[in-house]
């Protein structure tokens, strides 16, 4: 797979499809709040703040088109989470969808977990092409036969019919939740997963839903010395006993489950050195840790704090091998940021299949990309304007100050309402999904 | 990253170094310069920032308040005024007692029964 895109190197996105309302009046049902390809990348999750799922399904390439990949349409719909109250706290319960996370195929069906603030779902989606008829007892509208009608006996058989996708509520993991759930990971042993909130992290065995694990705990016996909460955590790729989660201090912890039962001690502390002669007021929030997510190999782990993405290696806990900076200029903006509280924009961050090039959104519906290997990056933007079919998207350029080229867009200009939190790539093609507020966008690289 | 000036600082007293100091900074880090903008705007913002204030008002995100004592008023000034009281946008802003909302105005939590527009 090659890189990035944009100077020296070969890869050239183009506009694939769009989903969403085009109106600029939006619901807030309809905020995308997650995106994610399931393992094979046939499938692609997206929820909602209105706590609905959608799930696109990839066409089988045509013979007619050869030069382009399939194309993602609707293959199943339903509403995985409602609003709820709990009236022993006043507490709101929202039914955002905050993640999604699939389970690796095993049999037929297609499973995937979904969460709000406080319950995680297990779905099954499975398909139905085909029908029993022909039953003795039973007329085909479902209607009982008298008994006594009944002279001959036929055996039913199965009959095709139009192809039917179902989603059913097989697991409800409730009740184990204080605070909100910002994280679930399926482990590599395919039984088990965790879950995050601000404060505790905890493992459940997927079959088991009365009952979960407690594997981290951060809440201070007095909540007046609470400094810092979670923020993210994901389950190693390979290494069943190992977890990392990030804190908004700027911290990543990394667990071993085979140390203790309870893994309040770290295995691992990576932090980068601050200089304390640059800390200002906004050097806390700005360090806060939005995404952690393990690379591929899981040689390698990415985080996003609010200016930045940072690659730590697995075997050094003391900086990152890599910062790349997303929208630097936004440094001399902070002030505003905060009062209009994008400050605390949650940005994710993704990898593409094979670790070479990583992926995060940013504002003005742009989204960067940074290519490891040839250490270029390029700025896209998801927009209608280049939403011609298979049009090459052209790389943005934010202008800091000075004279401003044409083309280019000043800082002053962008657009913080349009943000891009929500990214997902494809596990082995470069297909990528770009969410912007209410609209799904998928690229290609051009064949 | 706060690095000297040569040859700008006031040869004067103390004091005035020190500003001078600041303003250095705030020329060479952006970051200083906003800090001291939100200083000016909000001059009670809390010592410690980014502390306990902001990740405590993050983990009671969700918290609505419901008294029934103030609904029961609410409701028995309802049946005084014979009429419902209007409740304007500006009057969803504050007084308790006053206003608050009668069984008609609580807005209903009701799951999305439209279907997703991504599935259009």
């Amino acid at each position: 797979m090659a890189g990035a895109g944009g100077g020296g190197n070969d890869v050239q996105w183009c506009f694939s499809q769009v989903k969403g309302a085009i109106d600029d009046d939006v619901a807030e049902a309809d905020i995308i709040s997650t995106v994610e390809f399931n393992h094979s990348g046939e499938l692609l999750a997206t929820g909602d703040k209105g706590g609905r799922v959608v799930i696109f399904q990839q066409e089988l390439e045509s013979k007619n088109q050869p030069q382009c990949r399939g194309e993602y349409n609707v293959y199943s719909t339903f509403q995985s989470h409602e609003p709820e109250f709990d009236y022993l706290k006043s507490l709101e319960i929202e039914e955002k969808i905050n993640k999604i996370r699939w389970l690796p195929q095993k049999n037929a069906a297609q499973f995937l977990l979904s969460t709000n603030d406080k319950t995680i779902k297990l779905w099954k989606i499975s398909e139905r092409d085909k029908r029993p008829e022909g039953y003795n007892l039973k007329e085909e509208d479902g209607r009982y036969r008298d008994p006594t009608t009944v002279t001959t006996l036929r055996v039913p058989v199965f009959q095709p019919m139009d192809l039917m996708v179902e989603a059913s509520p097989r697991r409800v993991f409730a009740n184990a939740h204080t605070y909100h759930i910002n994280s679930i990971s399926v482990n590599s042993d395919c039984e088990t997963y965790l879950s995050a909130d601000d404060l505790r992290i905890n493992l459940w065995n997927l079959e088991i839903t009365d009952r979960s694990f407690n594997i981290v705990d951060i809440k201070p016996v007095n909540m007046e010395e609470l400094t810092e909460v979670i923020t993210a955590a994901e389950f190693h790729p390979n290494q069943c006993n190992t977890f990392v989660y990030s804190s908004s201090k700027g911290t990543i912890r990394l667990c071993d489950m085979r140390a203790s039962a309870l893994c309040d001690q770290h295995s691992k502390l990576f932090e980068e050195p601050e200089d304390p002669s640059n800390r200002s007021f906004f050097s806390e929030i700005i360090s806060s840790i939005s995404d952690v997510k393990f690379s591929h190999s899981g040689r390698y782990m990415m985080t996003r704090d609010y200016l930045s993405v940072k690659i730590w290696d697995l075997n050094m806990e003391s900086r990152p091998v890599e910062t790349y900076q997303v929208h630097e200029y936004l440094r001399s903006k902070l002030c505003s940021l905060y009062e209009n509280d994008c400050i605390f924009d949650k940005f994710e961050c993704c990898w593409n299949g094979n670790d070479s090039v990583v992926m995060t959104g940013s504002y003005n519906n742009f989204f960067r990309m940074f290519d490891r290997g040839y250490r270029q990056d390029v700025t896209l933007e998801a927009s209608r304007e280049s939403s011609k079919p298979r049009s090459v998207l052209k790389p943005r350029k934010v202008c800091t100050g000075g004279k401003r080229k044409k083309d280019e867009i000043s800082v002053d200009s962008l657009d913080f309402n349009k943000k891009i939190l929500h990214t997902a790539w494809h596990p082995q093609d470069n297909i990528i999904a770009v969410a912007t507020t209410n609209n799904l966008y998928i690229f290609q690289d051009k064949l | 990253m706060s690095e000297e000036i040569e040859g700008t600082r006031p040869a004067t007293d103390e004091a005035t170094h020190k500003e001078q100091q600041e303003i250095d900074d705030n020329v060479i880090s952006p970051e200083k310069a906003e800090e001291v903008k939100l200083k000016a705007r909000y001059p009670h913002l809390g010592a410690k920032p980014g502390g306990s204030d902001l990740l405590r008002k993050r983990l009671q995100k969700g918290q609505k308040f419901f008294d029934s004592g103030d609904y029961n008023m609410a409701k028995a000034k309802v049946k005084n005024k014979q009429q419902l009281p209007a409740v304007t946008p500006a009057e969803k802003a504050e007084i308790t007692g006053d206003h608050i909302p009668t069984p008609q105005d609580i807005p209903q939590r009701k799951p999305s029964i439209v279907a997703s527009k991504l599935a259009g």
